[in-house]
């Protein structure tokens, strides 16, 4: 295995300069009470001029007076974190955070895939500048060995374990990262090497058993599990509107930015969505919530949309409305439609759920019914709708139009074609049908199936299906 | 080297032409007397057809049959949008329509055309079936369209009073007791007499 260490040194500070700030201005975050402001860290620029994590605010002023402070939001931070390790994971299916500001990622079966180290390493550094993100990189075959390495001097790799422990023992103490070294240095040991050649049990009387277990875990004596990084289970975004919306014209855009963002969440994890729950919400007011409901898991974002604009046509919202958000629950895997080759479909065909959910999202769920025989000889019980109880029986002569509930036939004088057919079922369930079924000639010419009680000589026809 | 005319390469079996072979240009209805009367030999892919009928149980669904059972073997779809009854399971299974390919768009009222054109324009059904409650010149076209679009066979079932308005569709057909009758037909004669259909297809 070899593992990359991507140390994030700026974190806050770059989370600062992705949200639109200038990179060369003196920034420096703060944090504290009001009345006593510290310095929590700044830009390089800032540093020049002096200042000084933990300086109070005043102090800075002082040195420079165009310094641009700002509290520290670990909110904020925690957004950029996500983002990283979501790229990440883009990269490696084993990502781990080591402490809050190291990225490490299995990439030992990456390297097939995005080239030797040296060209993957460059790849990495061009995403992470892209991001605008501050980083130091290093390569070894254990995680907390590839993160001290990163400590140390970016861009290093060693590639076998002895490689590893040679670099190792060269490491100076003072920047040994997951080690406390405090003890150490007043007792004049300077590398980790050093300190390796100390007798283990007096070390562990002398420092404590933590420490000797850090140091164990880093050269991969005992065994390191570390937390994977697994891909949120569902995706939920919001956008906040600076004015109130009255036009379903004015809402398409956002929700068309929201689907794209969803659309580009599900590719980066291979899945599809069957759900999404779209909810306006307005001011003093409870939001008003629908769900779009895809037959199969999809992820085509002028799909979804189309659907959710064929939604909007019919809804009435009470309220103007102040914000959006997008809700997909389940992300169930997403199977692609096989085409055939030389299938000569236009570019606008559909496949049958897409167009299902098209039909379903303006005429309401379950609008597309499928009938399906079943064993039952009432023909009002003979036909369903769910594909798993079908089964068939064999019986005379049946219409292909039933009417759902039989009505009497306004013919005077039918002619009777075939019959009677009795059909006396349905004792058990208390819709007992016991009827004497005849195949009939309207004086018009229409073939009609229509029954009497059972027995009855004469009486009103009562229609129940067509010969169509 | 000899030139050859493109018209002789063509005519050589061992040629493949794809898209032809792909796209007949027309279904045959399983009615033989009524197929040999329509030009093709049956009703043309991607077209509009009108069946008109005053009453309800004469014929009008029978003409259909075979070609429902027929598309259904081949697991194409074929959608009924806003049918006036239930369409009887157990009797399209008799007429050996596999019944997983029927699908129903019920009480959908003034949307039907809507759904007609959007089944027609996906490319994913071979046949639709619509009972609208009452279309224009301009709708029936826009129908036509889309079913040449998606090449589906849109078929619509109207009262027979229209018979004396002009249609855009490709097809006329009046459903009676006594059979078919063609009214209109694209690049053939109507013939004004009524086809018996066969009576075994019936029930």
């Amino acid at each position: 295995m070899q593992w990359a260490a991507i140390l994030l040194p700026d974190l806050a500070l770059d989370a600062v300069r992705r949200s639109g700030a200038d990179p060369a201005a003196p920034i420096a975050l703060i944090e504290g009470p009001p009345q006593r402001r510290t310095i929590h860290s700044c830009t390089r620029s800032a540093a020049h001029a002096g200042i000084r994590p933990g300086q109070s605010l005043a102090a800075a002023r002082a040195l420079l007076p165009v310094l641009i402070a700002m509290p520290d939001d670990p909110k904020r931070t925690e957004g950029l974190r996500d983002l990283l390790v979501a790229w990440a994971y883009g990269y490696s299916s084993d990502v781990a955070w080591l402490g809050d500001d190291a990225l490490v990622l299995e990439v030992g079966g990456s390297l097939g895939l995005f080239g030797p180290w040296p060209d993957f390493e460059r790849r990495l550094r061009a995403d992470l500048t892209q991001l605008g993100v501050t980083h130091r990189i290093a390569l070894a075959p254990l995680p907390r060995a590839a993160c001290v390495f990163a400590g140390c001097r970016d861009g290093f790799g060693a590639s076998s374990d002895v490689a590893m422990r040679q670099a190792l023992r060269r490491v100076p103490l003072s920047l040994a990262r997951l080690l406390d070294v405090s003890l150490l240095a007043s007792m004049g040991l300077r590398t980790v090497g050093e300190v390796l050649d100390l007798p283990r049990a007096g070390l562990a009387r002398r420092c404590s058993e933590v420490f000797v277990e850090a140091l164990d875990r880093i050269l991969g004596n005992i065994p390191d599990p570390l937390p994977r990084y697994r891909p949120p289970d569902r995706f939920e975004a919001r956008i906040e509107f600076d004015a109130e919306l009255r036009s379903m014209e004015g809402l398409q855009f956002p929700l068309k930015r929201l689907i794209c963002d969803l659309c580009l969440f599900l590719c980066a994890r291979d899945g599809g969505v069957e759900d999404i729950e779209i909810g306006f919400e307005h001011d003093e007011r409870a939001p008003t919530a629908i769900t779009l409901r895809s037959p199969a898991p999809e992820r085509d974002a002028a799909q979804w949309f189309s659907m959710v604009r064929l939604r909007l046509e019919r809804l009435q919202l009470p309220a103007p409305v102040s914000g959006v958000r997008l809700l997909a629950d389940s992300l169930p895997p997403f199977v692609p439609v096989a085409r055939n080759l030389f299938d000569v479909a236009s570019t606008a065909a559909l496949t049958w759920p897409q167009l299902v959910a098209r039909l379903e999202a303006r005429l309401g769920d379950g609008a597309v019914r499928t009938f399906y025989p079943a064993a039952d000889h009432r023909p009002e019980a003979a036909y369903t709708t769910d594909a798993s109880a079908s089964a068939r029986i064999i019986t005379g002569p049946r219409p292909v139009w039933l009417l759902s509930k039989p009505i009497p036939l306004r013919d005077r004088a039918p002619r009777i074609v075939a019959g009677p057919e009795r059909i006396e079922s349905g004792w058990w369930d208390g819709r007992e049908a016991s009827r004497d079924y005849y195949v009939l000639e309207t004086s018009v010419g229409q073939r009609a199936w229509a029954f009497r009680p059972a027995g009855a000589q004469d009486g009103p026809w009562l229609l129940h299906g067509w010969f169509a | 080297m000899s030139a050859v005319a493109i018209s002789e390469v063509l005519r050589d079996p061992r040629v493949w032409q794809g898209p032809r072979h792909a796209q007949a240009t027309v279904e045959p209805t399983g009615h033989v007397h009524l197929d040999a009367d329509l030009p093709g030999g049956g009703l043309p892919i991607g077209a509009l057809v009108e069946v008109l009928h005053e009453f309800d149980g004469t014929n009008e669904l029978t003409l259909l049959l075979p070609l429902i059972a027929r598309t259904s073997r081949t697991q194409r779809r074929i959608v009924f949008v806003n049918p006036p009854y239930i369409p009887y399971a157990p009797a399209f299974v008799a007429a050996g329509v596999d019944p997983s390919c029927l699908h129903t768009i019920k009480d959908c009222g003034d949307e039907s055309l809507w759904a007609a054109e959007q089944c027609l324009r996906s490319s994913t059904c071979a046949l639709v079936a619509c009972w609208p409650r009452q279309a224009n010149d301009r709708q029936l076209r826009r129908l036509q369209l889309a079913a040449e679009g998606g090449r589906a066979i849109g078929v619509l079932f109207r009262p027979a009073r229209l018979s004396v308005a002009t249609s855009p569709a490709a097809v006329r057909l009046r459903a009676g007791s006594k059979g078919i009758e063609v009214l209109k037909c694209r690049g053939g004669n109507a013939r004004a007499h009524a086809i018996p259909l066969s009576s075994t297809a019936r029930c």
